[in-house]
């Protein structure tokens, strides 16, 4: 496998709108006749799907969840960020694009970074004419806020609803396509494999989630948009189906997998309260516009947080980063908070958390624009915890969020399987080893409306490859396969039920790769994951049939492939021997405790091939040159 | 804590299903409700029965997935709030809890507590959009849209999709879903070109799905999760009706 990144010459801010114009057109009126097969439906899936539909392209579109609007991304409540400077404040597509590799901490491309701070200003155009309602001020211009590693406010959002509101644009934009027969939709439907046929991606294997029936579709190109893997930790921000076995079995099939290590922790989560948690919580980065992080200066200090006088408080965020101080980006905060807590300083049940006090914010604000800026998110915590916000501080403590790592792609979003695009958190492309808040959004919406539409159009016009046809020999293979691997879960018949194994995997991942990870405690993770596999498929329990709605089945499916995940991520996390965004090894640090990254030996992108079964995988280095910026330490003092 | 479960079963949309009781055992009261049937669903998959099977994904109340009949309410009768957000400490040890599906002629049963809510998105194919196409839309800021029609456009627009209106109407009709979404977009500017377009065209797919009549009874606004306003029906039956005069001179 040769790794070509395929990124444009020219200056920088030239590169995007050079091939745009390099690159090959199809034919309004050729569009029709290629097939595009959409995995994913969340704001990157949606939005590449309905706007291929709108350019001409056959569209058809799977989603596990029971509707296209349900997917993960409408779950993002803080915003998404733009270059639009429309609060005068300084901001330019220069300054996003700076403030996102520096906050990637100089890990990612250089080249697409720009690129999406470019094309950031005409997502919000985009969304604003398809019924958005984003914040509005009275003189009815948009409002904007700040997220962490930022020092201009140009965070648009909706209420805490911000991801809902996107997402709802882009599933509005793909009915509309649904609607005059442009795309076909395949809701409750599982993608299990991708078919290649010579070296090309020609199709994909599904599971109808209600019959059971397993099916191929033929399409000129696949693209995944399925989102990212945090659930490898059981517990995670993410939605309970959110998993990695699209992008999994596409690296099976030869797609490269970069940068698994690169998870992103989020500083802002509702503590975990016991065993029998399911999911965690966020509590969206803004409230860390006008709360207050502290913990007490005394360790073990029980008293109630309004006992506790002003003197005898530690702002850690405010004293240790001065110049964006609480504010400061999600890996550091993060790892502040462990810090305190793994001093004894940690506050509620088990010393894990730390308080976010709004009590000087409503005392500056009052306590209605406080209200009117967060409300819907103290009632969120008030649910989970019973805890009334507005009188006593909140306690949050950091949790898997998002990852920054993902199938490897060239500048394009195509994989190193030709035909085989990947967008949105799926992929690794923008973000680096750590993401800004409110990136995210922006980087799916980029990828679906206005790259994918472009750089699909001359993979088909450039490579005129062969129709491709459902009754060749390696459906038939790929779909044998996945009838023999759902067969095999179900006749296993163990004592263990599916989530036991996914929470063992988990404590595994959180303890020995999570925020801090050490070359023993890696080394101990690769040890215990392949023993857990080996019990898994000796003695998992998956009840029920496969012709019928099975959510144990489903689940086995997708803990098997993070058990094999798991291994690949704790692999990339012991080789790469430095410290930079979300990876934190404990060896390399400085004196202060600050992250030492090793420019000299690490400044580059690990892409893993798959080697097959019982081989171990192979790493390609993908060197990350930057022309245009600095290299320099990330510093938020 | 403890309670007895009567619990909808329905092995698939054939079948014509029936309660069964389980017992749920050593409850925390800090356990949301659907964390509560996974405990009684790992019990059940030891004993190497099926476990009971329902919806949920995102379970912090925005994915609008889940969707329980609790005590014969909608989401279990705590105000603005899902199944995946309602918690046990809200229930009295020791009670009996009954829990069904959707109950709609446009929403069947799938399986167990599972329905089919399609209809949802054939009703905003229909019309629940703005046909803009991707690129060539003027700057964000080119039309100014007032703060007060803005946020009213966003109180309609927080609609989750769950059903619960639905599910909790003796008619099963789906107006205040329609409504939120036609009131999201005939309020702002942008959406407005499309007006009578839109509302005509939903509500013809909301009768042709099979979904009842309104007679405003309000059950739809106690139990939604978003507290949707039953404003936004009057709202909506007013474009309605200026759509049906326009078309007719």
């Amino acid at each position: 496998m040769k790794l070509d990144a395929k990124i444009p010459p020219g200056p920088l801010a030239q590169k995007w709108e050079k091939h745009k114009f390099d690159m090959k057109l199809v034919n309004p009126a050729n569009k029709r006749k290629f097939d595009v097969i959409v995995v994913g439906s969340g704001l990157a899936g949606a939005s590449a799907a309905a706007t291929m539909a709108e350019l001409g392209y056959k569209v058809k579109c799977f989603c596990f969840q029971d509707s296209p609007r349900r997917a993960h991304s409408i779950a993002a409540q803080g915003g998404i960020n733009a270059a639009k400077n429309y609060q005068n404040d300084g901001d330019s597509v220069y300054r996003l694009f700076y403030d996102t590799i520096k906050g990637g901490d100089f890990r990612a491309r250089e080249a697409n970074v720009y690129r999406l701070a470019q094309v950031s200003v005409n997502i919000i155009d985009q969304c604003v004419a398809q019924g958005v309602p984003f914040a509005r001020e009275y003189g009815g211009l948009l409002t904007n806020r700040s997220f962490g590693g930022a020092q201009v406010s140009r965070t648009f959002y909706a209420r805490g609803q911000t991801g809902q509101q996107l997402l709802l644009g882009a599933y509005q934009a793909l009915s509309r396509q649904i609607g005059n027969g442009n795309v076909k939709m395949y809701p409750r439907t599982e993608m299990l494999d991708v078919v290649v046929i010579d070296g090309h991606a020609k199709g994909i294997i599904v599971r109808d989630l209600v019959t059971g029936e397993i099916s191929a579709h033929a399409g000129d190109a696949v693209v995944l948009a399925t989102g990212g893997y945090g659930n490898v930790f059981y517990l995670s921000t993410n939605a309970k189906g959110c998993n990695v076995t699209a992008t999994w079995r596409a690296y099976k099939k030869g797609a490269a997998f970069a940068n698994p290590c690169y998870t992103q922790i989020h500083p802002t989560c509702i503590p975990v309260s016991g065993e029998h948690q399911s999911k965690l919580t966020l509590m969206s980065e803004s409230l860390r516009n006008d709360g207050r992080v502290w913990v007490p200066k005394k360790k073990g200090d029980t008293r109630p947080p309004d006992q506790i006088p002003e003197e005898e408080r530690d702002y850690f965020l405010e004293r240790k980063y001065p110049s964006f101080g609480n504010l400061a980006p999600r890996d550091i905060s993060s790892r502040a908070a462990k810090e305190v807590c793994d001093e004894g300083r940690g506050v509620g049940p088990g010393g894990l958390g730390v308080y976010l006090d709004f009590k000087e914010a409503i005392k500056r604000l009052g306590l209605e624009t406080v209200k009117e800026r967060y409300a819907n998110l103290f009632d969120m915590y008030e649910k989970i915890t019973g805890e009334n916000a507005y009188e006593t501080p909140m306690r949050i403590y950091p949790a898997v969020h998002y990852t920054m790592g993902g199938t490897w792609v060239d500048y394009n979003l195509m994989s190193s399987v030709p035909g085989l695009f990947v967008l949105g958190e799926a992929n690794f492309s923008d973000h680096g080893a750590n993401r800004l808040g409110a990136s995210a959004l922006m980087q799916g919406l980029a990828d679906g409306y206005f790259i994918l539409p472009y750089t699909i159009g001359n993979y088909f016009a450039s490579e005129k490859q062969p129709k491709s046809d459902v009754n060749h020999p390696e459906f038939k293979l790929a779909l044998d396969n996945v009838k023999a691997l759902t067969k095999r879960l179900l006749s296993i018949n163990g004592k263990r039920t599916v989530s036991s194994f996914h929470r063992e995997l988990g404590k595994i991942m959180w303890e020995k790769c999570g925020m801090a990870r050490t070359a023993a405690s890696l080394k101990e993770a690769l040890t215990r994951i392949p023993e857990l596999r080996a019990e898994f498929w000796k003695n998992v329990k998956v009840t029920g049939e496969n012709a019928s709605l099975n959510q144990e089945l489903e689940a086995a499916g997708r803990v098997a492939d993070f058990l094999e995940f798991a291994e690949l991520l704790c692999l990339d996390a012991l080789t790469r021997e430095e410290s930079c965004g979300g990876h934190f090894r404990v060896e390399h640090q400085f004196p202060d405790g600050e992250a030492k990254r090793d420019d000299e030996h690490f400044a580059f992108v690990s892409a893993w091939e798959y080697q097959g079964p019982s081989k171990p995988p192979l790493l390609h280095k993908e060197p990350l040159v930057y022309e245009e910026v600095h290299m320099s330490t990330r510093s938020y003092k | 804590m403890n309670f007895t479960l009567r619990v909808w079963r329905q092995k698939d949309a054939n079948d014509t299903g029936a309660m069964v009781e389980y017992a749920a055992k050593d409850i925390i009261a800090d356990m949301s409700f659907l964390e509560m049937l996974d405990v009684v669903n790992e019990g059940l998959i030891a004993k190497g029965e099926e476990p009971i099977a329902f919806d949920s994904d995102c379970r912090e109340g925005i994915c609008g997935t889940c969707s329980l009949v609790i005590n014969g309410i909608a989401h279990g009768g705590q105000r603005g709030t899902t199944a995946c957000q309602l918690h046990m400490r809200h229930f009295e040890d020791g009670q009996t809890i009954t829990i069904e599906p959707w109950r709609a002629r446009a929403f069947p049963v799938l399986k167990d507590l599972v329905t089919d809510r399609g209809a949802f998105d054939r009703i905003v194919q229909a019309g629940g959009f703005i046909s803009v196409n991707t690129g060539g839309t003027p700057d964000a800021n080119a039309i100014p849209v007032g703060k007060v029609e803005s946020d009213k456009a966003m109180d309609a627009a927080a609609c989750i999709g769950c059903g619960a209106c639905v599910a909790a109407c003796k008619n099963a009709s789906a107006m205040l879903f329609v409504a939120a979404k036609v009131s999201h977009l005939n309020l702002l500017p942008q959406g407005k070109v499309e007006k009578d377009k839109r509302v005509t065209s939903m509500v013809t797919q909301m009768d042709a799905e099979g979904f009842g009549n309104c007679t405003v009874t309000g059950s739809c606004e106690a139990v939604c999760p978003k507290e949707i306003s039953l404003n936004f029906i009057a709202r909506m039956n007013r474009d309605y009706g200026v759509a049906l005069l326009k078309a007719s001179t």
